[in-house]
């Protein structure tokens, strides 16, 4: 007996106290034209209880310009975000930009397979380096918290979880799942440690085809028509499975299928909003949009989530009415019971002649 | 096979990242998952395949290695774990290296523009990035249409945002050889 009060004991300081405080790795983009994963991210790991502590004096990882360019530099450039946050004592940084997450992953795994990497690079850095830091990605963070999220998304509130029975496509692209041995998603081809975050949040993820093709990425800017071509087969793909918005990861990701969705053909079609994760998670916790960023898209988010929230009220005003419906009928049962019950005695009380109640036990 | 009968370029990627690219067998899954396979001369299968048996210069010269995206579908897919993403990186550097780099002027304008953001502030300040891409490519109106948008929801910096240990940061520049 005293076993079981000592565990809860134990599990109510724990969860009192946060164990580890995250390493956070923002990037470039959430500092310029992305803030809205930046804002989002700290509002959901707040909620969640998750302790983040943004590195001091980070720098810019390279992304794919700098691989592209010199091997060497691809690594570098990200270890010295590594070896800052080693320095500051972090155990795991948190890099919510996908980019970034393949970056600095990939150089702690060129560095870990590479004795003669590794000896170099306190060289390169110019400070010590012994590449004692994991890499998390936003997706493993949420999942880590998936149970979490489930019990606050479905706890009773005042103004309901919009994001029950929304209908969302999962986009990973590339770098949440390539290359595997880098990225800590699930299967490259079919993953679904997205899919079941936005299940966490009550929603329902849409089967689709389009889920690992590449949006064009880093030539958003430097040769737009690939972008266009590639990001409207995705989006064209999405609203045929019956998606009403799709779900990032990635800033360049959403840059490509937000801003630049204005630019792709659509038939006439209405545009499909672009979130990212930490948005529908943020929602279905019931935090403010403002407070998520939600403004800041190109493709207007507003009609979907006024769609989505009229939607919440209707089913909230449904299950109270079926649930009043059921009370009545339940009450309309018992009340005849108790009729006939009082019918019954009021019977035997005419047949027997002594006159007592309760006699038919 | 023995290796005397690949080329020179073929046992430098084997050096550089011990893949030898005349184990791929020319299946094609690469080329039928590639993004930019319509865009491009040259298909990952076939660039497999010229810097095993081609030209070296015919291989360093060709635009389609510039024309990758990075998005490693290939060397997912590759069923003999050849990795074409990876070869195809280190072509781009030995290219540089060797003079002979042919990228489109677009993306070789945004490569350069990109790193020479890291190399002056740390950091990447995308106002920079656009103004010397644009004096690179001479893509003057591209995006410019965008750029209101983009200032009314906060998503530019007008100010670089200049890290202190920005020294550092072009110590590793000097260190990798690399000058954008």
């Amino acid at each position: 007996m005293s076993t079981v009060v000592d565990a809860t004991a134990t599990q109510d300081a724990a969860a009192r106290q946060p164990a580890e405080v995250l390493a956070y790795y923002p990037g470039c983009s959430l500092h310029g034209t992305e803030p809205e994963y930046d804002e989002s991210l700290r509002a959901v790991v707040e909620a969640l209880g998750v302790a983040i502590a943004e590195i001091p004096d980070w720098n810019c990882c390279g992304a794919s310009s700098g691989h592209t360019t010199d091997q060497l530099l691809g690594v570098a450039l990200p270890a010295r975000n590594l070896a800052l946050a080693e320095a500051a004592g972090f155990d795991r940084v948190l890099t919510p930009c996908a980019a970034c997450y393949n970056r600095l992953a990939a150089a702690r795994l060129a560095v870990a397979e590479d004795a003669a990497l590794a000896e170099q690079m306190p060289d390169i850095l110019g400070r010590p380096f012994e590449n004692s830091v994991e890499v998390l990605g936003v997706l493993s963070l949420l999942r880590e918290a998936a149970a979490d999220i489930a019990d606050l998304a479905a706890a009773p509130r005042p103004t309901p979880n919009p994001m029950v029975g929304a209908k969302l496509a999962a986009y990973y692209g590339c770098l949440l799942v390539r290359p595997p041995e880098v990225s800590a998603g699930d299967d490259p081809e079919q993953p679904m440690y997205m899919d079941e975050i936005i299940q966490a949040c009550g929603a329902e993820a849409v089967d689709w085809n389009m889920k690992v093709e590449c949006c064009g990425g880093a030539f958003s800017v430097s040769r737009t028509s690939s972008v266009l071509r590639l990001g409207r087969a995705i989006v064209e793909d999405a609203r045929r499975s019956g998606a009403e918005a799709i779900v990032v990861a990635c800033p360049l990701c959403h840059t490509n299928l937000d801003l630049r969705q204005r630019a792709m053909e659509s038939r006439g079609e209405p545009r499909i909003p672009v979130l990212f994760i930490t948005q529908i998670v943020g929602l279905a916790l019931g935090l403010e949009p403002e407070a998520l960023g939600l403004k800041r898209h190109f493709i207007d988010t507003e009609p979907l989530l006024s769609d989505l929230r009229v939607r919440a009220a209707q089913r909230v005003a449904d299950e109270k009415r079926a649930a009043e419906e059921k009370a009545a009928k339940a009450a309309a049962r018992a009340a005849k019971a108790a009729e006939a019950k009082a019918a019954q005695a009021a019977d035997k009380t005419g047949a027997d002649a002594p006159a007592d109640a309760g006699g038919d036990a | 096979m023995t290796t005397s009968t690949l080329s020179s370029l073929a046992s430098e990627i084997e050096a550089a990242i011990g893949v030898n690219p005349a184990t791929c067998y020319q299946c094609g899954k690469c080329s039928a998952g590639c993004p930019m396979a319509s865009e491009s001369d040259l298909r990952p299968h076939q660039v497999m395949r010229r810097v095993t048996y081609g030209s070296r210069e015919q291989a360093l010269r060709d635009e389609s290695i510039w024309l990758c995206l990075t998005c490693e579908t290939c060397s997912t897919r590759c069923p003999n774990s050849c990795d074409p993403a990876g070869v195809i990186d280190v072509l781009r550097e030995i290219a540089i290296e060797s003079g002979m780099a042919n990228p489109p002027r677009s993306i070789n304008a945004f490569h350069k523009s990109f790193l020479e953001q890291i190399r002056l502030n740390g950091r990447l300040h995308e106002v920079g990035l656009v103004v010397g891409y644009k004096l690179r490519s001479g893509a003057l109106m591209n995006d410019v249409t965008n750029t209101p948008g983009l200032l009314s929801r906060g998503k530019l910096g007008v100010l670089p945002d200049r890290i202190k240990g920005v020294g550092e940061v072009r110590r590793i520049f000097e260190k990798c050889g690399v000058t954008p």
